[in-house]
């Protein structure tokens, strides 16, 4: 906090006090602040003055932790005691491409503890990259007779098991949300464990469960929570099955077919279709597991309204895509592979001017001998097509600098821009320069920019460019670029925002770790791996910043990473 | 004064001669630091440095610092204010049992933490220091040069850009040093890219294995060949060994390798072993390979050929140079499994 905060601060407080009796009945004021959703709002207001800490404190319903280990669960049920919902984060992001061992920690349990003891209301758990194993999930099912809705993404330790001692004993259970996650699929049972008088779920969401589910009890269950608005279903559900959910669901709001590929008759085919087309409140659909051209336009009646469409599991061809587009002009989010090439991006261009977030994932990403995909040049023609997008991941195989300042220009709002050019260290395939300037161009255009993600060939250019003047960045993910400890001393200097720093494979030494002690106190997290740095360093680091969690592994640090966010310590058996 | 506590996480002797090698010489071009035999004893060696102070914490939030900047999730909340509540003294022995770190599974290991991603584990640890010695290990000898060299690596090949080093490159470390961009030698996977999550990675590796057509008895794979422009797709099924298999690909690929195989008609000889095509290959300057199940790439012709045809999703014809470390690989797949 800066010193004239700290002044004001301190003044309030002396106010506060003095005009305690006039002020606010403590009633009013939590009354009032607990209209508050924002936690960093909330975090703002427990500055003021002592009164409205109490204040805030008491009215806070969701706590969230982007760091697991940034703080210890005691302390939160100490200073928040009525918590109905927590959010809670755990590993490093790169643990998604298998960059962190396994049994590194994030473990859920000592939090369940904690809060079984402190919070048995408590309703709602999300959690991102954290270690769950079936005995807590079991331990949760029974601990929190209130309990509501279980969101996982991202996390790992847990089998079908977990989940069907979650739909045994949850008996006020409203959402189930399974995303991507290592989940040891043992079979598909689970589901049967809801009971027969259940009836509140409005979210389930299995998607990314691989075995077979029993489709008798998933219509029961459908056809008896009448207040189901997102259902996500497997590949294992058929068309036949899904236009039977339908049948009893028409007030979805979210829906993820499962294969979206069979051999129907025309009569099946029209059932299906006017199934679909009854959901008058589908806003989001997804799913579309190995979906060709002929049954696409089942689904052209039910795009009307459609804002989020993710065809990501769904490799469909440039035509195809044109096709059903046409049928989606409110589009305002898109996942697709890059099976759609260049031209399938150009029909997103024609179609969706209210886009604002588009993902296109490479079909093939291991698989360097063909070219194909999607180049600069689908990228370029949704920015022309496009002016409100603002939320861009694109994986490509050659870009250029002129396309990335032609698409900046179309579309000056990106808020998050992550360009993945999968070739490590490619440079502007025409020019054959560092791709510096399209970042440059990037960071320059976009004053909103918060979060980056660079790729190809890069010097210390880049950095320099984002540390002048990428005022707003919070998140900036770097791989196999830069040339010196430049690159990323012009960073860490330069982003007043910067929470989140992840690094691989760059030639950054202890010279740029060490210039960063200011700053990682006012961020989260910080990890470089396949680095220069080495373990001196580290231990420097740690001398100087001793409230900073500091982890080195490898003899030469293979992997670094600052838990920071203060007081950030990583228990051990010992204690 | 809190001090962070200094837990090695490899914690095993092995790594910390190791680490002897590397302070001594970095003490010669740095303050002087402390021998490592200092810190595990806990003498506080007041040297320039304060030992303590080097010394990674591993305790509690919030215990013996009272001045200690209480603050939660970051930035949003600092506060110095003792007014807001917080205990300005220590919170002590808040014990939340969370499961215990990575520690844990180094004690269980043979205290080397590295990646076992396809035996990728040395060449990414050599990579972070950018070294010329071939392995990164616990050999002492070994690591006192390697320490020796990355202390002047640090110093000098700073600008030098960071290259992946495919699997057959073992050998050959030292990455070029070179202004622009450093293509790969091979396209060999680097770990954890392109940044995808295992889930989708699944989802496209199993599509992929049904896009080979597997249906109505056939199966159908794609054959690449390095340096030529298109790939061929060939139904496996359609041939009973190895021979028949390699004679089909030489007439399908030989417009690309003229005078390359040794085509000079290959003998219609029944009963050839699998070793036949290894040895025509041998004379060649291309080697065939192939991707398996587990998504490794194989040498073809080790394994009998309804194992292959079994297991094989697609085909490379490689240049024999950049075959080198292949073998060994497959070996060690065999040893793994079994």
């Amino acid at each position: 906090m800066e010193s004239s905060e700290l002044k004001r601060s301190k003044d309030s407080v002396n106010s506060c006090e003095s005009a305690r009796r006039s002020s606010f009945p403590d009633e009013v004021l939590e009354r009032v602040l607990s209209l508050l959703k924002s936690h960093r709002d909330r975090s703002s207001v427990s500055l003021v003055c002592k009164d409205w800490y109490n204040a805030e404190r008491w009215s806070r319903t969701h706590v969230f932790i982007g760091n697991c280990y940034s703080v210890s669960p005691e302390i939160v049920a100490r200073r928040f005691p009525r918590i109905r919902s927590v959010t809670l984060k755990g590993k490093p992001r790169f643990s998604d491409f298998n960059l962190v061992p396994e049994n590194w920690g994030a473990d859920i349990h000592a939090w369940l503890v904690v809060f079984a003891a402190k919070y048995p209301f408590l309703e709602e758990l999300r959690l991102k990259r954290m270690a769950i194993s079936d005995e807590s999930l079991e331990f949760l099912a029974v601990s929190f007779p209130n309990f509501k809705a279980l969101s996982l993404l991202s996390c790992d330790g847990f089998s079908t098991n977990g989940l069907a001692a979650i739909a045994t004993h949850c008996k006020n259970l409203t959402e189930l949300d399974i995303q991507e996650n290592g989940i040891d699929d043992i079979g598909g049972s689970w589901l049967s464990c809801f009971p027969e008088s259940f009836t509140t779920l409005e979210v389930l969401n299995f998607a990314n469960l691989t075995s077979d589910i029993n489709f008798d009890m998933l219509e029961k269950l459908v056809g008896r929570c009448k207040s189901m608005r997102v259902l996500k279903l497997n590949r294992s559900v058929s068309l036949e099955q899904l236009q039977r959910l339908l049948v009893n669901a028409p007030q979805l709001a979210e829906l993820g077919t499962g294969l979206f590929s069979q051999e129907l008759t025309i009569r099946e085919y029209e059932e299906l279709e006017s199934a679909l087309s009854n959901c008058k409140n589908m806003h989001t659909l997804s799913g579309l597991w190995d979906a060709t051209g002929m049954y696409l336009p089942a689904l052209y009646l039910a795009c009307t309204h459609l804002t989020f469409l993710n065809l990501s599991y769904a490799a469909l061809q440039s035509v195809e895509l044109a096709k059903l587009l046409a049928h989606c002009p409110q589009l305002k989010r898109l996942w697709v592979l890059d099976s759609v090439e260049d031209k399938g991006l150009e029909a997103v261009g024609l179609n969706c001017p209210l886009l604002e977030e588009l993902r296109v994932f490479p079909a093939d990403p291991f698989d360097n001998e063909i070219v194909h995909g999607v180049t600069e040049a689908g990228f370029v023609a949704v920015s022309f097509g496009c002016p409100r997008l603002h939320y861009v991941l694109y994986f490509c195989r050659q870009m250029t600098n002129a396309a990335v300042a032609t698409i900046v220009q179309n579309c000056p709002d990106f808020t998050h821009f992550r360009l993945c050019i999968m070739n490590p260290g490619q440079p502007d395939y025409l020019t054959n320069e560092p791709m510096d300037e399209a970042f440059g161009a990037v960071v320059k255009t976009c004053t909103k920019l918060q979060r980056l993600s660079v790729s190809g060939l890069l010097t210390d250019l880049t950095f320099e460019y984002i540390g002048r003047y990428a005022k707003n960045l919070e998140t900036l993910s770097v791989a196999f670029a830069g040339r010196s400890d430049w690159g990323m001393q012009c960073v860490l200097g330069g982003c007043p925002k910067l929470r989140k720093l992840e690094i691989r494979d760059c030639p950054f030494g202890n010279a740029a770790l060490l210039s960063g002690l200011e700053k990682y106190e006012s961020m989260r997290s910080l990890w470089m791996s396949a680095c220069n740095v080495t373990m001196n360093g580290c231990r420097l680091l740690a001398r100087e910043m001793p409230r900073l969690n500091v982890e080195a592994r490898g003899g030469m640090p293979h992997h670094l990473s600052l838990l920071s966010e203060m007081l950030g310590t990583r228990q051990t058996e010992n204690y | 004064m809190s001090t962070p506590l200094e837990h090695d996480y490899i914690g095993l002797a092995e790594t910390s001669s190791m680490e002897r090698s590397s302070e001594k010489l970095s003490s010669s071009s740095s303050s002087s630091i402390p021998s490592i035999e200092d810190k595990t004893s806990k003498t506080a060696n007041d040297t320039c440095l304060n030992l303590k102070e080097t010394e990674l914490r591993l305790g509690l939030p919030g215990s013996q610092s009272p001045e200690r900047k209480l603050s939660l999730f970051g930035q949003d909340l600092e506060t110095n204010d003792k007014s807001n509540g917080f205990a300005g003294s220590p919170l002590k022995n808040l014990v939340s049992g969370a499961k215990r770190g990575f520690s844990d599974a180094i004690d269980g290991s043979n205290g080397k933490w590295v990646f076992a991603m396809n035996g990728k584990s040395d060449v990414e640890l050599a990579k972070g220091a950018a070294l010329a010695s071939p392995r990164v290990g616990l050999d002492s000898k070994t690591n006192s040069q390697q320490a020796k060299t990355s202390v002047s690596v640090m110093k000098e090949v700073v600008g030098v850009p960071q290259s992946p080093k495919p699997v057959q490159d073992k050998n050959n470390l030292v990455p070029p040093v070179n202004d622009h961009a450093i293509a790969p030698a091979s396209k060999a996977q680097v770990v954890g890219w392109p940044p995808i999550r295992s889930f989708r990675k699944n989802s496209m590796a199993s599509n992929l294995a049904k896009n080979s057509d597997e249906g109505a008895g056939c199966l159908y794979v794609k054959v690449s060949m390095d340096g030529a422009p298109y790939l061929r797709k060939v139904d496996l099924k359609t041939y009973n060994n190895y021979m028949e298999f390699s004679s089909a690909l030489e007439k399908m690929f030989s417009c690309f390798t003229i005078g390359q195989c040794n085509s000079s008609g290959l003998p219609a000889r029944d009963g050839l072993s699998e070793s036949r095509l290894m040895d025509l290959l041998h004379g060649s300057e291309y080697v065939l390979t192939y991707e398996d199940k587990d998504g490794d790439w194989m040498l073809v012709g080790d394994v009998p050929w309804e194992m292959f045809t079994d297991s094989c999703r697609r085909l490379r014809i490689m240049k024999g140079s950049e075959a080198i470390g292949l073998a060994p690989r497959a070996m060690e797949k065999c040893k793994n499994q079994n």
